[in-house]
């Protein structure tokens, strides 16, 4: 499936479906989105580059085996989870910086913790397409 | 205090990325951390010997009852001492027997994360952190006993370990259940005021058959002792430090932790003494057949495990005060002795006791280590092995019943373990150094100086008792005891106890001249091997795999329609069975909302695409149709404002086909349709259960719901959490820990995803 259109424009499409990606996850917390679709959302971002441009190319881009980003996203939103224990209250407990940042708003724990599950829904969604795709 | 065991666990992570730094010379800095913690924990001896117990709770799961207790009493200091100075021993040993190993990092990985297990195990008020600490020091210890992962015998040992352990393990959890339900408490120093309705409770003898099992399993007990030996595998350091001070040591630690909750009954009492006899007696003749050094060591720590189980089964204040003191003694010469052995194995290559003789020439501060652990270890003055020895044959005279019969019993044992302290500390060094041991390496100061320092201590706190005296006593004051006045001191005058001791010494004296271990003798220990509970345990493990076999090839046959079928076909006959005896089939039409043209559009879009899904002979166009359906459900979330599910839905659907089409790429495009008689049975099958989950359905909707929770939620979302999309709320905050465990389910499903298809790759570049 190499067409000269769908290579050109998955060039394109890549950086803005990852920062579209990024701001499905921000939004999350007050509009429709969140870790979850943020994350199937980037992963589509690199299928369709895999499928323009040939697997071997993706993850040449990408660097690193997407499989490292499973116990990356996962430790980060288990210390998210943990971080309120250092304050003495309960594992999970939500924990906020009281005044908002520029931007991003108010930051808390929680957005860490949707953090940890987009990383974790890449690395998942990618590592076995990226294997299947490898062997057949 | 939770500093204190998480940095163990720290550690650990930490080598994942630092393992390169630690593998080479700068390993033995390691050993700081378990030095570290001992000085930590020293410094409570003063508070603990006056009677102070050292609480400390955080919060953890409070709605299930779970906290991070952590109790500091004599019992746990005495344990906590013995992990983190053995610990730091074995730390040091280390960085010199494995000296420039590829994976020396991964081991001290293992070792710490073992090492904060033990201590959360010891520490923890809670018994379900109890339970967690309990099965780590499980996992952790099947990595250390199968570190030697090319070896077969290695790997087949640690398995076995994690076996038998594990199953405890479970025993445990059962254990802590049934008693938190009766006791009305999960924490320890709760349950000690509950003693007495625990004990009247009809589920008493549940608990105490639960927790034996955790017991006996982990302290290598008859008839669970084989994995202690098998665990021999291990590199010697993983067998001191499991087998002299902890990991089996977990399960006398959790008898004389529940001895004042669960330890006031005839039951508790006499299954212990039986248990404790039989095992100590039945290892220690086992001891005689063994040549290996190791061998010897570990059928000789599963004894000294049976004479502890046979001193809490006692339970008076004498015999749990000779049990704590024997926990120290045996702690301190049966690391060095493994250490000794470990040495020996190192410099020699061998460790097989009728060949190795008289290296005491070539290393004669090891000699020194292996005298005064065999003399503390045959209980011979001045040594703290005869104060412990003098005190388990007191509390065991005083026995009500049957004296007698116990009193041969330890007498026997404690013969028998001087003749295997004597075949393992001294006879490798004395007599005429043999030819080919001439050229024995000298071993450096890290490897002779921790056996060294253990055994002189061994000698000089036998001299000096009262130095032991505040970390002892309140071991027993620990287990609701009181010691009273008396102090411990090497001579007591001429009484019985002193007799047996002599009479201990001079006939295991000369047994030991008398008996040699050879290969005759391991031979024909080896004739009756097929009685042994490990014959006998692997007989039934063989039969259980075959079982499993079999049904695993019933059910799991490898096509993917049958398992497909099984599981509907389960799911109707349940379901069905419990809609025929509960649902009311009414069905309310004025309660629905009105149909919409949008809908009926996308419900006759959904319809056609799936009767094309059915109908088409080409693979790819099902594939597609089949996404037509998923985006018209799309659709439908839409439509009952729930952008959420749709987003997610979309995204998945369009991964899904991706991942249809990757895989059918390279198959033929077009179907062999199945035959008639197959296809209408799957027509009815699907049928049947479309049919079920519309009724279920209907049923969910007649049903008046409960709206408590989900307004909780939409009132709080912003209050409590600060969000204003209930649905990420519920997700990340709400319900962040059911998000948590399904992120970890998707990974285990990508690992294994992984796994399947690259291993099955690699066996075929193999061919």
């Amino acid at each position: 499936m190499k067409t000269i259109i769908l290579k050109t424009a998955s060039t394109y499409l890549l950086p803005v479906l990852l920062l579209f990606s990024i701001f499905i996850l921000l939004r999350g917390h007050y509009l429709p989105g969140g870790g979850f679709v943020g994350g199937l959302i980037a992963s589509i971002a690199y299928v369709l580059h895999a499928f323009a441009n040939g697997l071997s190319n993706t993850k040449n881009l990408l660097k690193f085996h997407p499989g490292f980003l499973m116990p990356v996203g996962l430790a980060l939103a288990f210390l998210s989870g943990m971080a309120p224990l250092l304050f003495d209250m309960p594992f999970m407990t939500g924990l906020w910086y009281p005044e908002a940042l520029p931007v991003l708003g108010v930051i808390g724990s929680a957005l860490f913790f949707d953090i940890g599950v987009y990383l974790v829904v890449i690395g998942v969604t990618l590592t076995i397409i990226f294997t299947i795709a490898d062997t057949i | 205090m939770l500093i204190a065991i998480l940095v163990g666990f720290i550690f650990s992570m930490f080598l994942v990325v630092a393992g390169k730094f630690f593998r080479g010379k700068p390993a033995i800095l390691s050993a700081l951390i378990p030095l570290g913690l001992f000085a930590y924990f020293a410094q409570f001896i003063g508070q603990v010997s006056e009677g102070g117990v050292i609480i400390q709770s955080y919060n953890w799961v409070p709605s299930f009852g779970v906290n991070l207790g952590f109790t500091l009493d004599g019992l746990s200091l005495l344990f906590s001492l013995m992990i983190t100075g053995i610990g730091f021993l074995v730390f040091v040993y280390t960085s010199s027997y494995l000296k420039e190993h590829q994976y020396l990092d991964r081991f001290y990985g293992y070792l710490s994360m073992f090492m904060a297990a033990m201590l959360g195990l010891v520490l923890s008020d809670n018994m379900i952190s109890l339970f967690i600490f309990w099965e780590l020091t499980s996992i952790s210890s099947f990595f250390l006993i199968g570190f030697n992962n090319s070896s077969e015998a290695s790997r087949k040992s640690a398995i076995t370990a994690l076996a038998v352990t594990g199953l405890g393990g479970m025993s445990l959890l059962a254990g802590a259940l049934v008693l938190g339900s009766v006791g009305g408490s999960y924490s320890i120093v709760e349950l000690l005021n509950s003693s007495g309705e625990i004990a009247a409770s009809p589920f008493y003898i549940i608990i105490v058959i639960l927790m034996f099992g955790a017991a006996f399993t982990k302290s290598a007990q008859f008839p669970f002792h084989f994995w202690l030996p098998g665990a021999m595998k291990a590199p010697t350091p993983v067998s001191t430090y499991l087998h002299s001070a902890t990991m089996v040591k977990a399960g006398i630690y959790l008898l004389m932790r529940f001895t004042p909750v669960l330890g006031s009954t005839e039951f508790w009492n006499s299954t212990l003494l039986i248990v404790g006899a039989v095992t100590m007696v039945y290892a220690a003749i086992h001891t005689l057949f063994r040549r290996d050094l190791k061998g010897i060591l570990a059928y000789s720590t599963i004894a000294a495990l049976g004479i502890l189980v046979f001193l809490i089964g006692q339970g008076t204040e004498a015999a749990l005060l000779a049990a704590a003191l024997f926990i120290a003694v045996h702690a301190l010469y049966k690391a060095t002795l493994f250490l000794v052995t470990g040495i020996i194995d190192h410099q020699t290559h061998t460790r097989d006791v009728t060949i190795l003789r008289g290296l005491r020439k070539v290393m004669l501060p090891v000699a020194i280590a292996g005298f005064l652990a065999a003399i503390s270890s045959a209980g011979i003055p001045p040594t703290l092995g005869f104060l412990g020895k003098e005190l388990t044959y007191e509390s065991t005279l005083a026995v009500i019943g049957t004296p007698l019969l116990w009193i041969t019993l330890i007498l026997i044992t404690k013969i028998f373990l001087l003749h295997a302290g004597f075949v393992a500390g001294i006879s490798p060094f004395v007599g005429k150094l043999p030819e080919k041991f001439s050229n024995t390496k000298k071993p450096g100061i890290l490897l002779w100086l921790p056996p060294v320092i253990l055994s002189v201590m061994g000698l000089s706190l036998g001299i000096f008792p009262g130095l032991i005296e505040p970390i002892i006593y309140p071991v027993v004051t620990a287990m609701g005891e009181d010691v009273g006045n008396e102090h411990l001191a090497l001579w007591h005058g001429f009484n019985t106890v002193l007799w047996l001791s002599i009479a201990t010494i001079v006939v295991g004296t000369v047994l030991y001249f008398v008996l040699k271990p050879s290969q005759r003798l391991e031979a024909s220990a080896a004739r009756v091997e097929f009685l042994s509970p490990k014959s006998i345990f692997s007989g039934l493990w063989h039969y259980f795999n075959k079982f499993s076999s079999l049904w695993t090839a019933f059910f799991q046959n490898g096509y993917l329609r049958n398992y497909v079928s099984t599981i509907i076909l389960f799911l109707i006959g349940l379901s069905g069975y419990a809609l025929y005896k509960t649902a009311s089939f009414s069905l309310d039409l004025s309660t629905l909302s009105r149909i919409t043209g949008y809908e009926m559009a996308v419900v006759v879009i959904m319809f056609l695409a799936i009767l094309f899904t059915v109908f088409t002979r080409s693979r790819l166009a099902a594939v597609a149709s089949m996404g037509v359906v998923g985006l018209a459900i799309c659709l439908l979330f839409v439509f009952y404002s729930a952008p959420d599910l749709a987003m997610t839905q979309f995204s998945i659907d369009t991964l899904t086909v991706i991942l249809f089409v990757l895989v059918l790429y390279r198959l033929p495009i077009y179907l062999k349709l199945s035959d008639y008689r197959t296809r209408i049975k799957d027509g009815v099958l699907s049928l049947g259960f479309g049919t079920i989950i519309t009724i279920l359905i209907l049923e969910v909707l007649a049903t008046p719901v409960d709206k408590t929770i989900s307004q909780y939620y939409a009132e709080n979302a912003y209050v409590l959490a600060h969000g204003k999309n209930v649905v990420n709320v519920i997700l990340v905050d709400f319900r962040g820990s059911d998000t948590f465990m399904e992120i970890s389910v998707l990974a285990i499903a990508a690992i294994g995803v992984f796994a399947l298809l690259k291993l099955r790759l690699k066996e075929t570049d193999q061919r």
